[in-house]
């Protein structure tokens, strides 16, 4: 067996707040192609880690590697442009444009015209057939024309997972993807994520467990900060400090 | 924050592309014929004063209404403009059209240095850093020899259009300012319906996620700041010829505080509030000029009344009406 193939790895990564550790020395190794999840109760330092990753956040120490060059000190849209492309955990659509908008505002980026300033937005028609099938492939067609910011919960998430994937990045960072969907949204999103990780790397975070169990490939458990345990669903979840944790924080 | 684009779309209007909507050109062109015979019924100056103020409006509108940045030292812009259009038109005897450039284009440098520092702030800085360059900006005014301290710079020549076209008369000069406030709005009105104005509706309705799509978003408001410190100088500029006079009054930060009254009052975020705003200020200063500092007090009072009434503004509550864009 050769060696794994990393694309994204974090050695020794730490985020100080005013005194409070929120990551505290975390490695982190994302196979090529793998879907990885990041779990963990509430507080663990999940979200950090996506900020600190995305440089959304500066780290307090350690470093950042994407496909073995240092990223450690470039700023997130620069990250963004290599092709790591997160989504955020309180969804993040642009709520007064609508959602055909939202998604060609990420294929704008990708072909590059942005500051045409003088051109008449018509142009951005030209985008409208991808665009189309990014929202058809999150099972959004019927609320194209309709402003993002109306729409559910779940359908402004399944909104931000087109518009990531309209900048077709290698890689994809989603913070609880599935936060607030209706189960048949759930089982879409998730056949969606199995599909295009098929060319892609994806790193998750995620609470309901059986979309872990199903889709990861591998799982990193985080508490307090600090990794507890890494390895495939089986073996993580019959380890009983990850047990302890998550009956420690409430969750059984 | 409220929502004000509409709910629900038929299907029909779902697959509709997007362009300049109807009703728009139809406004457009209702207001430009309007403004083609007001000289003859309406004294030239005083529509010229709305219009000098409607552009300086506009281009405060493009800045806070579709980048979402609230600068509270435009006039930094305008007056500066007026200052330097006057200088060259008087001093150095340019022609008309050039002073308007060396003014426009003094506005937009001005621009560029504090709209540099500026952007780095977030919010209620990002404000208070633009009032405080605005106000070095006035101290710079009120000290600098070629200025004419209190005085201002006065008896400012029309001159000749290219060197041909005398612009003493009220209502030549009129057409030449019509010309030059309506093209402004149209340029305005394209930049807020360009590829870079969709970009500029996506950092402000959502900054992070913008970075998070890789929009260097930085790029894009100083690009926008320096647009929009262009646009209040060439309105500063014109001013300063139809007046004959560039004073300290343009550089004043009433000037910076009126100027957001007119915005919001008309509508921020909306094409045609802030022309609305100014003409509804102006109009006002004009006809109560005889009240003296009750001007003050009855433009702070409609103040409150519009913030407290309809957030939206005249334009804003309109357009909400109709369901249609304004
Ligand atoms: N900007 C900040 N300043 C101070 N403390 C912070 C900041 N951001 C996060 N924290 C703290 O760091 C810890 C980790 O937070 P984080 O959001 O990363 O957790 P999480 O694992 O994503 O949790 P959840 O599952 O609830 O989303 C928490 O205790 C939080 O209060
Ligand atoms: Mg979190």
């Amino acid at each position: 067996m050769s060696a794994p193939d990393i694309i994204l790895s974090a050695r020794q990564l730490t985020k100080r707040f005013s005194g409070f550790t929120a990551v505290n020395g975390v490695d982190l190794d994302v196979e090529r192609g793998t879907i990885h999840a990041l779990i963990g109760p509430n507080g663990a330092g999940k979200t950090t880690c996506f900020n600190l990753l995305t440089k959304f956040l500066q780290p307090s120490a350690g470093t950042i590697k994407f496909n073995g060059r240092d990223i450690t000190s470039m700023a997130p849209a620069a990250i963004a442009r290599l092709g790591v492309v997160r989504s955020f955990q309180i969804s993040a659509v642009f709520p007064r444009m609508s959602v055909l908008e939202n998604v060609r505002i990420a294929l704008q980026r990708r072909r590059g015209d942005s500051f045409d300033f003088w051109r008449n937005q018509k142009v951005l028609n030209d985008y409208d057939a991808e665009a189309r099938e990014r929202i058809e492939e999150v099972g959004l067609t019927e609320f194209i024309g309709e402003t993002a910011g109306e729409l559910s919960y779940g359908r402004k998430r399944a909104l931000e997972i087109a518009t990531t994937l309209a900048l077709e990045p290698e890689m994809l960072l989603l913070d609880e993807p599935m936060a607030g969907m209706a189960q048949e949204d759930v089982s879409r999103i998730s056949a969606l994520i199995r599909r295009i990780s098929a060319k892609r790397t994806i790193l998750m975070v995620e609470h309901n467990l059986s979309v872990v169990a199903d889709l990861s490939d591998k799982i990193t458990v985080l508490a307090r900060g600090e990794v507890l345990a890494e390895g495939p669903y089986e073996t993580v979840s019959k380890d009983p400090r990850v047990i302890e944790a998550y009956i420690g924080a409430g969750h059984g | 924050m409220s929502v004000t684009t509409e709910t629900t779309y038929s299907s029909a209007s779902q697959a509709m592309p997007i362009g300049t909507p109807r009703h728009h050109i139809i406004i457009f062109a209702v207001l430009l014929g309007l403004l083609l015979i007001a000289p003859f019924l309406l004294y030239p100056v005083f529509i010229m004063k709305i219009l000098c103020f409607a552009l300086f409006a506009s281009a405060l509108n493009l800045l806070l209404g579709f980048g979402g940045l609230l600068s509270f030292g435009h006039a930094a812009f305008f007056g500066s403009a007026s200052y330097v259009t006057a200088h060259a038109a008087k001093v150095w005897g340019l022609t008309p059209e050039v002073s308007i450039l060396l003014g426009t284009g003094s506005a937009a440098i001005l621009g560029l240095l504090i709209g540099a520092l500026a952007i780095r702030r977030q919010g209620i800085y990002f404000a208070m850093v633009t009032l405080a360059f605005a106000q070095m900006v006035f101290f710079f005014a009120l000290q600098a020899p070629f200025t004419g301290g209190e005085d201002g710079i006065q008896a400012v020549p029309r001159g000749n259009l290219f060197g041909v076209l005398s612009l003493a008369d009220d209502r030549t000069l009129y057409f030449v300012v019509l010309a030059i406030v309506f093209g402004g709005l149209l340029a305005i009105y394209r930049i807020i319906h360009s590829p870079f104005g969709q970009v500029l509706k996506a950092i402000r309705d959502n900054e992070p996620r913008s970075i998070s799509l890789g929009y260097k978003v930085n790029r894009y408001k100083l690009a926008v700041f320096v647009m929009s410190a262009a646009l209040a100088g060439l309105a500063g500029s014109t001013k300063s010829l139809v007046f004959q006079l560039a004073s300290l009054t343009d550089v004043y930060w009433t000037m910076s505080g009126e100027v957001v009254l007119m915005t919001l009052l008309g509508g921020m975020g909306t094409i045609f509030g802030p022309f609305v705003g100014a003409a509804v200020i102006v109009t006002m200063q004009n006809y109560f000029a005889s009240f003296g500092a009750w001007v003050t007090i009855l433009q702070g009072t409609i103040f409150v009344i519009s913030v407290l009434l309809f957030r939206e503004g005249i334009v804003g509550v309109l357009s909400k009406w109709i369901k249609k864009p304004l």
